[in-house]
């Protein structure tokens, strides 16, 4: 899970980023020994699944590898994955954006209440998220009837799944902006304001360019769960080969039919994605870092 | 490039930040706004800039009703306390920000960027960003983007808080030469009653929203109309006592005579530090005091002269004359009050 890559990603960087002076250590034997667990710890749960998912994915080959990943129903996961992160990224860039500038730059009644609401889809777990959707678009759902007659399809369908998506997703960018936005203030647009510039210039001239980088960490582990999502996604898709599997639900169906090397190699592609993700994710940490520093407050990076 | 400001009021959730508050402004008039923090100084100011809109009342800037109007349309000049630099932008884009947003041509810009960058004396640092000069520097940085434009007036929101006492006192200087280069209507606001007396030319002293006074330097320091500016502005002793006979009050030893009051009237008088003279030998009209306690205080020495039971007096006297006169604790002193004002407590 996302959440698990962070706790591992986070806890070395911050042991380097401390230099404690020597009156503080412990004795050389007990550093060694948490160093080690830790390392123990990494390792075993971490770096040899990793490894061995590609092991796996290899094991009969490259041409075998190739063949998985290009069959009709790997290809149409591929597509359906690709598209449902094409619309429910951008959306929730913009619904994140907007929530954070709401909630760090105006105080409002029920401001409070907002808050805690952005963080359901954390809290909510992934499948009930999912039966969400089908209490209301389903056929026996709120909504599902009114659809049936209409002949739009949600549940069992592309639109459910994006939805669902979406739903799960959508905290990311804005717990990302709301810690950083609240840091910088309103001086600096209000100074945009009165030296002339329009609401628009203002958010693209000074707010954007001091979020950019909070921004794209948000965009991208909002991406990485939204192509990675399997819970919600799993109830609302009805397991249609070629038409209702995104990757994760793809590899599922290949496992469960003991089709281990295919299963991996489609495993294969999400972990890739995984490893990408956390080498931009380390870069925009970075960026943010120093763009902090600069502003003479501390890191406001991991507030996930 | 006048201000008008007409019964303007301004409430938060019940609290009236700023009550009917009017007053004037003449074109190159260098103004402060004085006044403890919470007494409304800032809000007002943000509403002139537009950043607030008022409850009631009206604001003219050159003439025209602006009470309405956006910001951007104001076009005034505002220097935040903060600085509030484009942090992700060098000196020379912070300053030419209202003019690239105004669709100013590029040779333009070039020179008056140039021009300002003179003004503030920053030439040579134009390609730095805020994170790399100091605050004084900032804060400079500050008001040559908001004189970019050639704003119809000029508000600094306490432009110099955030600063040491060092870099405050040359930065006290340079705004007033800069005032007297440019001649833009100025209008500052500030909690440091040693700043608004030296810059200003008019200070406002404003109190729980209210502007309490207005006058020339002198005039809030030598005549505070109020008991509030008698506190705020300067050092003050201050007693209470009653109109005892017609005319008088009578505190201890000491006579002060007021006129207009009915006798048993309840009196606040206030008399300054350096308004009580001390001398080592008796003089006409003075009471004998004796010296509790001296304080350093750079070039003066402050007494504590215990006058009589329970009631004691501060006095500034020069170093010198307290060496001079070997004032000392213990020694005894004659003392007279050369200038008070008196208030009615109710």
């Amino acid at each position: 899970m996302i959440g698990l890559q962070y706790a591992a990603g986070k806890l070395p960087e911050h042991d380097l980023m401390v230099t404690r002076s020597s009156r503080l250590s412990e004795p050389r034997w007990v550093r060694w020994i948490v160093i080690g667990i830790s390392l123990l710890f990494v390792v075993v749960f971490l770096a040899v699944p990793l490894a061995l998912v590609f092991v796996k994915a290899f094991e009969k080959g490259t041409e075998a590898y190739f063949m998985a990943v290009t069959t009709p129903d790997a290809l149409a996961a591929i597509k359906l994955t690709l598209l449902t992160a094409a619309i429910a990224v951008p959306l929730n860039v913009v619904f994140g954006i907007s929530a954070a500038w709401l909630i760090a730059k105006f105080n409002f009644p029920g401001k409070n209440v907002l808050t805690t609401l952005i963080d359901l889809p954390f809290t909510v777990s992934p499948v009930i998220s999912g039966m969400l959707f089908v209490l209301l678009f389903g056929l026996q759902g709120v909504f599902g009837r009114w659809l049936d007659e209409h002949n739009v399809k949600i549940i069992f369908a592309v639109p459910g799944i994006v939805l669902s998506t979406i739903f799960v997703t959508f905290p990311f960018v804005a717990r990302e902006l709301i810690p950083i936005m609240q840091l910088s203030g309103t001086e600096e647009e209000e100074a945009a304001v009165v030296l002339g510039a329009s609401g628009w210039k203002t958010f693209f001239k000074v707010t954007l360019p001091n979020i950019k980088w909070g921004l794209m960490y948000g965009i991208i582990v909002c991406n990485a769960r939204a192509m990675g999502e399997f819970g919600a996604v799993s109830v609302v898709s009805g397991h249609i080969r070629g038409a209702t599997n995104t990757i994760p639900l793809q590899a599922e169906i290949l496992y469960n039919e003991y089709h281990i090397t295919a299963a991996f190699s489609v495993a294969s592609l999400l972990t890739f994605l995984a490893v990408v993700t956390l080498i931009i994710k380390k870069v925009a940490e970075i960026k943010i870092r120093r763009q902090a520093s600069t502003t003479n407050s501390q890191s406001f990076t991991g507030t996930l | 490039m006048s201000i008008a400001v007409r019964h303007l009021t301004k409430k938060f959730n019940g609290f009236t930040a700023v009550d009917d508050v009017s007053f004037n402004v003449e074109t190159g008039e260098l103004i402060a706004i004085l006044g403890p923090s919470g007494s409304g100084k800032s809000t007002l100011l943000r509403i002139i800039a537009g950043l607030e809109i008022p409850n009631t009342g009206e604001i003219h800037l050159t003439g025209i009703e602006t009470t309405l109007s956006s910001p951007q349309e104001r076009n005034v000049g505002f220097v935040f306390q903060h600085y509030a630099l484009f942090k992700h932008m060098t000196l020379y884009e912070n300053i030419a920000f209202a003019l690239k947003v105004r669709k100013v041509s590029r040779s333009e810009i070039t020179e008056r960027v140039n021009e300002l960058l003179e003004l503030v004396q920053l030439k040579g640092l134009e390609h730095r960003y805020p994170s790399q000069i100091s605050g004084g520097q900032r804060q400079r940085v500050a008001v040559a983007r908001a004189l970019a434009a050639r704003p119809r007036v000029l508000l600094l929101d306490e432009p110099f808080g955030a600063l040491d006492a060092k870099v405050r006192e040359e930065l006290r200087k340079w705004i007033l030469q800069l005032h007297e280069q440019t001649h833009v209507t100025t209008l500052f606001v500030t909690h440091d009653q040693h700043e608004a007396l030296e810059i200003a030319n008019k200070i406002f002293v404003m109190n729980k929203g209210r502007i309490e006074q207005e006058g020339t330097p002198r005039e809030i320091f030598d005549r505070p109309l109020t008991p509030f500016v008698a506190e705020f502005v300067g050092e003050s002793n201050f007693i209470e006592a009653e109109v005892s006979e017609p005319h008088l009050v009578r505190w201890g030893p000491i006579n002060f005579s007021v006129n207009g009051y009915p006798l048993r009237e309840k009196m606040r008088i206030y008399f300054r530090p350096n308004d009580v003279y001390v001398s080592s030998a008796p003089e006409q009209n003075h009471v004998k005091a004796t010296i509790a306690k001296t304080r350093f205080k750079g070039p003066l020495i402050e007494l504590t002269l215990h006058i009589g039971e329970g009631k004691h007096v501060i006095a500034h006297v020069p170093k010198g004359v307290s060496f001079t006169s070997g004032f000392t604790e213990g020694s005894e002193v004659y003392v007279g009050i050369t200038e008070y004002h008196s208030f009615s407590k109710s």
